[in-house]
């Protein structure tokens, strides 16, 4: 288990804005992903448990062990720390074969030991037939492999990931994500991943932290936040595209409903509590939550609101049709067929789908 | 009469020591300049690189007043082995050494800087000591470079003439190097003498920058 709390400030430059990193978290064994943007701190706080940056203010706890202390001093060099690193574009030494890689990093194994975990290795990550070549020779499916066994040989107590999926093709990253479950369930260390991709955090994460700015902005499972988002800000980061202001016209906890206007409908949601009666909020709506109807000129029923069609587009598994008033709605390819026809369309906004923010 | 080949092989004789010479001092210099951060690191940079800039001659003055009999460090040189050091061709050595030694600094400190920090962190991350780091990533990424700037700086070594007149001295058959022989063939009217060694010099000069901009230009390729 790994306890983080690091705080460092980068002063404002002539050139640069400033930035400040302001995070807080613990990791079980299992999978951690740290989401968000390109700049949000995610590499820093890896460098940070990894010896390579060192923060201002904090500590990091791994096990039992006291990595870093900024009150009582300590600052374990990276040399002591036994974090496997697995460096965004790999850090293979491109001077070494995969082979001599492994044996570099098996180097606090006696001899014989480290001729067999490195044989061992070659032959778990499927890299014994190219063990004699070097980086530049191989593919990057096999380069991926090496650099994730060269950080697992020498028995780390952590595993840091950074980015580990970028710039492989589709076919390679189902490769990458099956070996990935293999090593969590073989090793049961924590492993921190670091994404912008949300689609890896739901392969992969048990735990998603989302970071932006330098701050966590929300924790939990990854299906938990995108259900219940935080804010609107990790609303947007998690990729729900239905957001809307909306004002709350009605509340009745006892027969758990609420009434909201957003553009010019009335929506009916269960009840929300900790609100009051015409608060402006955010009405938060999935689209794969969101269902249509044909609109065939009769009276649209509870929560159907008719509306035009823009835009159609297909994906492999799903169909996202956009509406006007920039509402998404995410259908299956099957639902797709039966309705593609439609003239006129209602769409559905169930009650039990809509979240204010 | 044959001809007078001592010189020459002198000079390859002063020149590949000084070159081993520097290339060990240099090499600490410029791991030290490129990867630690300390007090007085740019002063450090500014010695290093006062012998390119002052006249060779005020560089022998230095040595002279540094190592000649009188010195301290001349004492303790005498006291070892015996003998003096100023005008022998030790003390050529000595002089090419500083002559060459701002040279490598420059380049190996260049080269080392320009490893990428992601291979010496991923070894440091894998537990290699600062030492291990060193030799079996910095270097071996940045040998070529490194290899190139000692060629370069064996051939500055070659050409040095006023350091190493002032501390060696102009000895036929002890201390006269290639250059120096050169100067005295002009002054004497032996031209035979001159054309042969400036050839000679010439046709090895032409070689070694040849052969050590190759070297770089591999890297960068490669």
């Amino acid at each position: 288990m790994i306890e983080a709390r690091i705080a460092k400030r980068f002063p404002a430059g002539p050139e640069s804005a400033g930035f400040s990193l302001e995070v807080e978290f613990q990791a079980r064994a299992g999978v951690t992903a740290l989401f968000g943007p390109s700049g949000a701190g995610k590499t820093l706080t890896l460098d940070s448990i990894a010896g390579f940056s060192r923060p201002d203010h904090g500590r990091i706890l791994l096990d039992d062990q006291i990595l870093f202390d900024a009150v009582s001093r300590v600052n374990l060099r990276p040399q002591q720390r036994n974090c496997g690193y697995v460096f965004q574009n790999y850090a293979l030494f491109p001077h070494m074969t995969l082979r001599q890689n492994l044996v570099f990093a098996a180097d606090r194994h006696p001899r014989l030991e480290r001729h067999r975990r490195v044989n061992e290795m070659l032959e778990r990550f499927h890299l014994a037939d190219v063990s004699g070549r070097r980086p530049h020779e191989v593919s990057g499916g096999q380069k991926q492999r090496c650099s994730i066994a060269r950080a697992l040989i020498g028995s780390p107590r952590l595993l840091l990931l950074d980015e580990p999926a970028q710039g492989l093709d589709a076919l390679l990253r189902a490769e990458l994500y099956s070996l990935l479950r293999k090593i969590r369930a073989d090793f049961q260390i924590p492993i921190l991943l670091v994404t912008h991709d949300l689609d890896e955090c739901f392969e992969l994460a048990e735990e998603m932290l989302i970071v932006r700015d330098g701050r966590i902005v929300q924790s939990g499972p990854p299906l938990k936040i995108l259900k219940q988002p935080a804010s609107v800000e990790v609303a947007r980061l998690v990729g729900i595209p239905n957001l809307f202001e909306a004002e709350i016209t009605a509340l009745d906890p006892g027969r758990n409903t609420s009434r909201l206007r957003f553009q010019e409908f009335e929506l009916t949601g269960t009840y929300f509590p900790g609100r009051l009666l015409g608060d402006r909020v955010w009405l938060c709506v999935r689209a794969e939550d969101l269902r249509v109807a044909p609109h065939n000129g009769a009276k649209p029923q509870l929560n159907q609101v008719p509306l035009k069609l823009l835009r159609v587009s297909e994906k492999p598994q799903s169909v996202r049709l956009e509406f006007a008033g920039d509402i998404s709605v995410e259908i299956s390819s099957h639902e797709f067929e039966l309705q593609k026809d439609n003239k006129a369309w209602l769409v559905e906004f169930p009650a039990d789908a809509l979240r204010v923010l | 009469m044959a001809f007078n080949w001592f010189p020459l092989w002198l000079s390859l004789r002063v020149a590949g020591l000084a070159t081993l010479v520097s290339l060990a001092l240099g090499l600490w210099i410029a791991y030290l300049l490129a990867n630690r951060r300390f007090r007085g690191k740019e002063l450090l940079d500014a010695i290093v690189t006062l012998p390119l800039v002052l006249p060779p001659t005020v560089l022998g003055y230095y040595l002279l007043v540094a190592l000649g009999r009188s010195s301290p460090l001349g004492h303790f040189y005498e006291w070892i082995f015996g003998q003096p050091l100023v005008f022998t061709w030790q003390a050529a050595v000595v002089a090419s050494t500083f002559h060459a030694i701002p040279l490598l600094v420059k380049s190996a400190r260049a080269a080392l800087e320009s490893v990428d920090r992601r291979y010496e962190r991923a070894a440091r991350n894998l537990g290699a000591s600062e030492w291990r780091v060193f030799w079996r990533v910095t270097l071996p990424l940045s040998r070529r470079s490194i290899v190139a700037a000692s060629v370069l700086a064996f051939a500055r070594a070659l050409g040095d003439f006023g350091a190493t007149l002032m501390i060696a001295g102009d000895i036929p058959g002890s201390t006269q190097t290639a250059s120096i022989a050169i100067y005295d063939a002009v002054e004497g009217g032996d031209t035979l003498v001159a054309r042969v060694l400036v050839l000679v010099l010439s046709v090895v000069a032409i070689g070694i920058v040849y052969f050590a901009n190759r070297l770089q230009q591999r890297q960068v390729t490669g």
